[in-house]
Order: C-alpha cells, then structure tokens, then sequence
C-alpha cells in the first residue's frame, strides 16, 4: 500500500477514485507509565512513554485506514491527514483519514 | 532549627520542587537545544518543502509518508511562571521554548527516518500540535504537549 500525504502519487498516475478511507483508535497508557510522565511533569522534558504510546497508536489507525483501502481494491491512499484529540482524561483519540486511489 | 524546617514542611518541599524543577529543566532544555542545532546542519542538505511538489515523468523512483512526533512538558518552575505570566499578560517564554524544541525535534525525527529510508526529499509538510495526558481537558492548564510533523519522502532516480 502506497501512502502519500500529497493529492497524488509522485511519478505515478492515479487511475481510479474510491472515496474517502479512515482508521481511528482510542488508547490510555497503563498506570506505571502514567505516574512516570507525572514525575517527568516536575522536571520538565521529553515523556517518551508519551511519545511510543501516540506512535504505535497513530500506526495502527493507519493500519486500519489502508485495510479499508484494501477492500475497496484501492492499492495507493492520497492526501493523508491526522487528527489528535484527548477525549477523556489520560486517553487521546488519534485519526487518520484519506482517498482511497488506485495508481499505475 | 528543625522545628522550623518541620513546621513549615509544605513551603520548605514547595521551595524544593521549585528548585529541582529548576536546575532539571534549564540543563534538560539547553541539552536538548544543542543536540537539534548541531542534528539539523547534519540534516540540512535532505531537501524539506511545504508545498506539493511537480515532478517530471519517470523521475520519481518510490515515495512514502514519514512521521516524527515528540510528547514534551514543561518543569515545576516554568510552569509555575507562566501561572504568573496569565496573570499579567505579555510573553510566556517559558511555553514558546518548550513548543519550539518539541516541532525542531518532531521535525528532525521524521527526516531521520527519511534519509534512513534513502529518501532524497520531503514534500508537503504538515505540522500539528495538541495537548494530551491528565490536564489536557482542564481549563487554563497546559499539560503536555505532543507536536507532530508528516510529510512525503520521495527517492529520485538520479540523485
């Protein structure tokens, strides 16, 4: 599966539109790594548990997306955006969305 | 002495947090600002644009999206002079620091990952930033702050 962020594939010809495609997914870090970033909040700097927690989730929502692609019979998803949104206390939602595209 | 010291213990573990939110963060912070300035003039040869890019008939080998993301939050002492700062208006430096080294570093990331991947250029930035973890749906509260940057990486045929 082709994944660009541009409205189409560099060097290659888009030949058929199948709509819209999104993956999204909801995810809390556990408790040990909750109170770590608690304790990183009174020295300041990176909260790398964070960081993981967001990328693994942020990959499966893309995992999602391009499987819904794949059903279509799409083999390339254009225009990708992400979207981060904290909907409960300790969790964020992350959203990925695009054109499911078939290229040559 | 120690009477003293005892009590008064809340004031006294207030002054300790501060000073170790302090010391902590402005050595984590400059740290940290060194290892990006001297990251991006090793990167700064690996083209970056925010625009989409044209690219001629079969001069395109591959292409992907890459990310970076860093999640990043601000010390006892800082966050504790920005409370100061809402209350008289003007600059909060102390945020303007922490969000700038967090999009340099998402930035850095993800072109880390590009030349890895033997990408030649990056089109089409996008940047964003949200803030998550226990204080993000609060009221005047910044918690952390997690600044993402993705992009196109395109591997040319002839470099």
């Amino acid at each position: 599966m082709i994944m660009t962020n541009v409205g189409s594939v560099p060097g290659k010809k888009i030949v058929e539109h199948f709509g819209i495609v999104q993956g999204s997914t909801v995810r809390a870090k556990h408790f040990g790594r909750d109170m770590m970033a608690g304790l990183k909040n009174l020295v300041g700097g990176e909260l790398k548990g964070y960081t993981e927690l967001l990328q693994e989730s942020r990959q499966e929502a893309m995992d999602r997306m391009s499987e819904q692609a794949r059903l279509m019979g799409a083999n390339a998803v254009v225009n990708i955006r992400f979207a981060t949104s904290s909907v409960a206390q300790g969790a964020a939602e992350l959203f990925a969305y695009g054109t499911a595209v078939k290229v040559e | 002495m120690l009477e003293v010291i005892f009590g008064n213990l809340d004031l006294f573990l207030f002054l300790l947090l501060m000073a170790v939110g302090y010391s902590c963060g402005t050595i984590a912070e400059k740290r940290h600002y060194k290892s990006i300035i001297r990251r991006e003039k090793e990167l700064i040869k690996l083209m970056l644009v925010n625009a989409e890019g044209h690219f001629a008939d079969g001069a395109v080998n591959n292409s992907f999206l890459v990310s970076g993301s860093m999640v990043v939050s601000n010390d006892y002492f800082k966050r504790l002079l920005a409370i100061l700062r809402n209350f008289f208006g003007g600059r909060v430096k102390a945020y303007e620091t922490l969000i700038d080294r967090a999009r340099r570093e998402a930035i850095l990331r993800m072109k880390e990952e590009a030349k890895a991947k033997g990408a030649h250029m990056i089109v089409n930035l996008r940047l964003e930033t949200s803030t998550i973890g226990r204080s993000a749906n609060k009221k005047n509260s910044v918690g952390s702050i997690e600044a993402l940057a993705y992009g196109t990486a395109v591997v040319m045929n002839r470099p």
